[in-house]
C-alpha cells in the first residue's frame, strides 16, 4: 500500500551534537540518522562537526572517523571502501550512493546521512537487505541450460555475444536503485525493483542461457515488472553507472515481440 | 506497510527481545531530492488526474449546452470569470504536460531515450514544450475569442 508518510515509530527527532575541536579550521556539519533497538526511542538526526584538515575526502572517511575518534555506537556496514562491494550504500546529501564514492566536497552545507530509504532499519545505517535478497532469488540469477556444457571447454560467447552483458554483469547489489525507486517503496512486496529486474535481463540476455522463455513467464505479472513507470530515478542514482531502467526496458520490450 | 514486509518491520534487541524497528525515511522532498526523473514522473502523474477531474468539466460544459439556452449562457458565465479562465488554464497546462511527456514515454516504450544525458534534455524539451504550446495555445484562443 502506499504510504505518503512515516510511521508514528519511524518519526525522527533531534539528536545530540558533537561539537568539533577548539582550533578546527575546516569544519563540516554531518546529520546522521541514529536508531538503537536497545533503547526503545524513536530515531534521530545526531550532528558530528569533523575536522576536514584531519579527515579523508570520502564521505566513508568521515563516518569511519566519527566512529573512531568521536562516537564509537555509530553503526554502518563498510568493506571495500573503493565501490566494488556495495556495503556501504546510504542516503547522503538527498540521494542513495555509496559513502566510499561520494566526495564530501560534493556536498553544500551540512552532510545528511540517512539509510537507504523505505527499508527496516537493523540499527542507524544498516537497512535490513532481506526482501530484496528473496526477490533476487526468486529470479534464479545462475545459467541454466539443457544442453550440456562442453566436456573439454568453457561455454564460448562470440564477442558480441559477451557485449550484450555488458552494463549488466557491473552491478554490486547495493540496492541504491531499489530503495530510490518510488514504485519499490509502495509496491516493494510484489514489485521485484530495479536491481532485481536488472539482474533478471542479465540473464535474459546471456547467450548461454535457455531458459529465457521460462525467465519472462515468470515476470509477465502486473506486479513484478510493470510496477515500473520509468521514473529512472534507478538510472540516475546508481554509483556504478549502471542503466536499470534501460535493463527494464528491454524486458518489456521482449515481452511485447515474443507476443508478436 | 501492510503487507509481507511487515515481518521484516519486527527484530530484537540485544537482549533477544522482539522490538518494532522504524521504516527509514523515503519521502520526495523531504528524504529522496527531487531530481528530473522523479520531478518529471510525478508531475505526469499529477496532470494525468488532473485531466481526469478536467475532462468532467469539458463534459459539465457539454451537457450544459445541450440542455439548452438558459444553462448554457450559466456555464459560459462561469468559463469567462477570472477563476473560470484560472481553471481553463490549468486545464491547458495539464493537456500540454502530459501530451509532450506522453511522447517520451513512447520513446520510452520503444526503447530509447534512456541514456541520461538524453533524459535530462528530453525532460526539459517537455518543459519547454509545455510551455510554448500553453502560450501559443492561450494567444491563439484570446486572438479569436
Amino acid at each position: 500500500m502506499a504510504e505518503f508518510k512515516l510511521p508514528a515509530n519511524s518519526k525522527i527527532g533531534t539528536g545530540k551534537t558533537y561539537k568539533a575541536e577548539a582550533g578546527a579550521k575546516r569544519v563540516k556539519s554531518f546529520q546522521v540518522y541514529r536508531w538503537n533497538p536497545d533503547d526503545g526511542k524513536n530515531p534521530v538526526m545526531d550532528t558530528y562537526e569533523v575536522d576536514l584538515d584531519k579527515c579523508g575526502p570520502m564521505v566513508l572517511d568521515a563516518i569511519i572517523k566519527i566512529k573512531n575518534e568521536i562516537d564509537s555506537s555509530l553503526t554502518f556496514r563498510r568493506s571495500c571502501r573503493e565501490g566494488i562491494c556495495g556495503s556501504c550504500a546510504m542516503n547522503i546529501d538527498g540521494t542513495n550512493t555509496l559513502a566510499c564514492l561520494k566526495p564530501i566536497a560534493e556536498v553544500k552545507g551540512d552532510v545528511k546521512i540517512t539509510p537507504l530509504p523505505h527499508m527496516p532499519v537493523v540499527k542507524d545505517l544498516v537497512p535490513d537487505l532481506s526482501q530484496p535478497y528473496a526477490q533476487l532469488r526468486s529470479i534464479e540469477p545462475w545459467l541454466q541450460s539443457d544442453t550440456p556444457a562442453p566436456p573439454d571447454e568453457e561455454r564460448l560467447q562470440s564477442k558480441e555475444e559477451r557485449a550484450e552483458l555488458d552494463g549488466l554483469w557491473e552491478c554490486i547489489l547495493c540496492f541504491c536503485c531499489s530503495t530510490s525507486c518510488p514504485s519499490y517503496w509502495w509496491n516493494g512486496d510484489r514489485y521485484l525493483g530495479p536491481a532485481v529486474l536488472l539482474q533478471a535481463y542479465r540473464w535474459i540476455a546471456d547467450s548461454r542461457d535457455e531458459a529465457t522463455g521460462k525467465r519472462l513467464d515468470a515476470l509477465e505479472d502486473p506486479f513484478k515488472l510493470y510496477r515500473c513507470h520509468t521514473i529512472m530515478n534507478c538510472t540516475q542514482t546508481c554509483p556504478k553507472g549502471l542503466n536499470p531502467a534501460k535493463a527494464i526496458g528491454k524486458i518489456k520490450q521482449l515481452m511485447l515481440e515474443r507476443q508478436a | 506497510m501492510k503487507d509481507v514486509r511487515e515481518a521484516l518491520m519486527i527484530g530484537r534487541n540485544s537482549e533477544g527481545k522482539l522490538v518494532r524497528r522504524p521504516v527509514s525515511p523515503f519521502m520526495l522532498g523531504s528524504a529522496y531530492r527531487f531530481q528530473m526523473s522523479s520531478l518529471s514522473s510525478i508531475l505526469h502523474r499529477i496532470t494525468g488526474c488532473a485531466l481526469g477531474a478536467g475532462t468532467i468539466l469539458m463534459t459539465l460544459w457539454l451537457v450544459c449546452a445541450a440542455s439548452g439556452d438558459g444553462a448554457f449562457s450559466i456555464i459560459q458565465a462561469i468559463w469567462a470569470s477570472w477563476i473560470g479562465m484560472l481553471i481553463l488554464f490549468g486545464f491547458t497546462v495539464a493537456l500540454f504536460y502530459h501530451f509532450c511527456n506522453g511522447i517520451r514515454h513512447l520513446a520510452w516504450d520503444s526503447g530509447k531515450g534512456f541514456e541520461l544525458p538524453d533524459m535530462h534534455r528530453n525532460g526539459k524539451l517537455v518543459f519547454a514544450g509545455t510551455v510554448a504550446l500553453t502560450v501559443l495555445f492561450w494567444v491563439v484562443a484570446l486572438l479569436v475569442w
